[in-house]
């Protein structure tokens, strides 16, 4: 069991743990310093904190288990239809930046039924694991996991990436719980410590408020997922050639417990936003639906799609497919544009990675201001139709 | 038949829309910061609700975390759930999710023979979503991510709508099995008066390391492969420029600006 405690001896009261703690778990007592235990996570921000070596960490932890020989970064395949999507790209971009670091292979499991893989080959792969079945057309937690486990047992790979998707953050926590290996979800930051074979894992944690790194020293493989468009897709090259490694497909080995029965499209929205290179987004300062005219005005004139804050969508002005932010969309076009928006750390959480950020807020103090990259105070009922006019202009001529 | 024995996990979370940033140290401020149940797993446990109201059977909310749990174990009961179960104990603090979910499914094998497994979504302080699939692994049973409807639920079937990108899945599948739901599958209610009275009564059973079958090596912080190495506040972006001047001005400046990037 872990344990953590200050050695009252070394503790001068500094207080520099108790601003440390991202957990909020410590206080001051007659200038010592003590730890609630009950809501202490041992993550040991107070640890590297401490400069008097007060605070002492035991973690008594597992064996290294015998994974030495794993090789190789892995990327999971997603795809509908056949259709491989935009994050195994990113993916793949990401991946052969982490293979080349550690000296590894770059290979791709690819999953469904009647794969083209030459793609894949194009984007940076060396490998590609192919199960091509029927059984595996539609993602399904059993067979996926069934074929994903019996690669890992037989190739060992030292790194396992996956999309944040509706499928790769199904498909992922239950590979990783059966293979008992760590999972690090929505990383915004991946890297390598040569030396250690460690994948370096970055994440927001409490909505954003802190970053967290992450490692997993003593299972493999190290698995991570990340968020669509967080990482930048590599120039593909075309005729690239690589491995193809068939891998036999025994449906009579799995358990199969579920049937999709349908997919059924939604045209809820002309643009994709996570796919969109502008957003305009409106928030509570539209003050009513029907001014999201303005918004709408000036996403039209900018060719961009239409975001919203969550004040907006929660007043019905607006469906919950447009909302930006912690609980909604994660985009990062190459211009945002808020439109009375205050810039909750919840609506920053999903749009801060942004190229070029526009604020349009009447109060000053708003937060969107502290991200923005051009700011403009003032009132968004004179400000946007004078925008999307000179937009127009500045467009046709 | 009568009705489904329904497991509702909840976690309680810091309430993230009053974290704030001390803008001396650059760190959490947590002090006064109110803990509340995981908005997602309001949904989660307001659909355990529903399903006992249309169908018979139970719902027993269970939660791991510290004795302060209890409080919002309470409310869960007040707003109807039939019995709540607290995981707590020093030995599980630190936690990842892989030994959380493990930890999780060992007191559902504990509570017997269960249909069906709700789940939030995700939990608003570590975002992972990752729980609910790792309980149902854990315990052998499907799990259905995103589910936004129940379509139908009968003995041993169980047909969902599944919110994926671009549109939704309907599924089947066999019970027992794991969801965990999004916020358009409904509308929770608020605690009634003769909820609140009840769960002043209720007895929250605190079960500890020892009255689960676990392994202590799969637990807490030994149990739990991944290691959090260092906490950090985010680099805020470099201040940007405030466009000066009359509304024209401003307009203008901005335009150039987006021509000069040359994203226009
Ligand atoms: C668990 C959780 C998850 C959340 N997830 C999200 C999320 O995913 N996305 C999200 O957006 N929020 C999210 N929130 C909510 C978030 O905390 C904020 O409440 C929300 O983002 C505020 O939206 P807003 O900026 O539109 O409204 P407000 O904060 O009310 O801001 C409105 C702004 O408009 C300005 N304004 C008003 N009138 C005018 C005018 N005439 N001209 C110019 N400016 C004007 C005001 O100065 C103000 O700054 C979440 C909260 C919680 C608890
Ligand atoms: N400590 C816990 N106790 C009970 N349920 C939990 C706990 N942690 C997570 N869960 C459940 O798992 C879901 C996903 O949590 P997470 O994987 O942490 O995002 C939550 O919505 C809860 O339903």
């Amino acid at each position: 069991m872990a344990d953590i405690r200050v050695v009252r001896e070394e503790c001068v009261g500094c207080g520099g743990c108790v601003a440390a703690c991202p957990f909020g778990c410590i206080r001051m007592e007659d200038g010592i310093a003590i730890i609630d235990l009950d809501s202490c996570n041992f993550c040991g921000a107070c640890v590297t904190e401490c400069a008097f070596n007060a605070i002492i960490l035991e973690k008594d932890r597992l064996e290294p288990a015998a994974t030495a020989g794993a090789r190789g970064v892995w990327v999971f395949g997603e795809q509908r239809d056949g259709v491989f999507s935009t994050v195994t790209f990113e993916l793949l971009g990401e991946g052969r930046k982490l293979a080349d670091a550690l000296g590894d292979p770059l290979a791709v499991v690819a999953m469904g039924e009647g794969l083209a893989v030459d793609p894949l080959f194009a984007y940076g792969a060396d490998t590609v694991y192919l199960a091509d079945h029927p059984v595996l057309k539609d993602f399904r937690d059993g067979p996926y996991t069934h074929v994903f486990e019996e690669l890992v047992r037989k190739y060992r790979p030292e790194v396992c990436l996956f999309g944040a998707t509706s499928t790769g953050r199904s498909l992922a926590p239950r590979i990783a719980a059966r293979l008992r290996t760590g999972l690090t979800a929505d990383c915004t930051g991946l890297d390598i410590l040569k030396d250690e074979r460690l994948l370096v894992q970055t994440r927001p944690a409490f909505g954003g408020n802190i970053m967290a790194t992450i490692h997993c020293r003593h299972t493999k493989p190290q698995m991570a997922s990340v968020r669509p468009r967080v990482m930048k897709k590599a120039e593909p090259q075309p005729g690239r050639k690589g491995e193809l490694v068939r891998h036999p497909v025994d449906p009579s080995a799995m358990t199969i417990r579920t049937q999709v029965v349908e997919f059924i499209k939604e045209d809820i929205e002309t643009v994709n936003l996570e796919d969109a290179d502008i957003i305009v987004s409106g928030g509570r300062g539209l003050a009513d639906p029907k001014n999201f005219q303005h918004v709408a005005d000036l996403a039209r004139a900018l060719g961009a799609a239409v975001g919203a804050s969550r004040a907006a969508v929660d007043s019905g002005w607006i469906p919950y497919s447009h909302q930006v932010g912690q609980t909604g969309k994660t985009v990062s076009p190459k211009v945002y544009v808020a439109c009375g928006i205050s810039g909750a750390i919840q609506h920053l959480a999903g749009m801060s990675s942004s190229d070029l950020i526009v604020a349009v807020n009447k109060d000053p103090d708003a937060p969107i201001f502290k991200v923005c990259t051009y700011g403009v105070v003032g009132d968004l009922f004179q400000i946007l139709p004078a925008l999307t006019e000179a937009v127009k202009k500045a467009k046709a001529g | 038949m009568s009705g489904f024995n329904v497991v509702v996990c909840m976690k309680q979370v810091p309430d993230t829309t009053e974290v704030k940033i001390d803008p001396e140290t650059k760190t959490l401020v947590r002090e006064g910061v109110p803990s509340i149940i995981n908005p997602f797993d309001t949904y989660a446990i307001e659909e355990g609700i529903r399903i006992r109201e249309r169908h018979g059977g139970k719902v027993t909310i269970l939660s791991m975390g510290p004795p302060q749990v209890k409080d919002s174990l309470k409310e869960a009961v007040a707003m109807g759930a039939d019995d709540a179960v607290l995981i707590s104990d020093r030995a599980f603090a630190g936690s990842d999710t892989l030994a959380t979910s493990y930890t999780l499914a060992k007191a559902i094998e504990k509570l017997g023979s269960i249909d069906l497994i709700i789940c939030g979504k995700q939990a608003i302080d570590g975002d992972t979503a990752q729980v609910g699939p790792g309980v149902a692994e854990h315990l052998d049973i499907p799990h259905l991510t995103y589910v936004r409807k129940l379509s139908e639920l009968r003995a041993g079937y169980l047909r969902i709508e599944r919110m994926v990108e671009g549109g939704y899945e309907v599924i089947e599948t066999s019970l027992p099995c794991l969801i965990t739901v999004v916020k358009e599958i409904n509308e929770p209610r608020l605690p009634s008066m003769k909820g609140l009275m009840r769960a002043r009564r209720q007895e929250i059973p605190v079960w500890t390391s020892q009255d689960l079958d676990v392994d202590p090596q799969r637990i807490g912080l030994t149990g739990s492969p991944t290691e959090v190495v260092r906490v950090f506040t985010p680099e805020t972006r470099a201040t940007g420029e405030i466009l000066q001047g009359e509304l024209e001005q401003q307009v203008a400046a901005l335009v150039q600006r987006l021509l000069t990037a040359g994203v226009l």
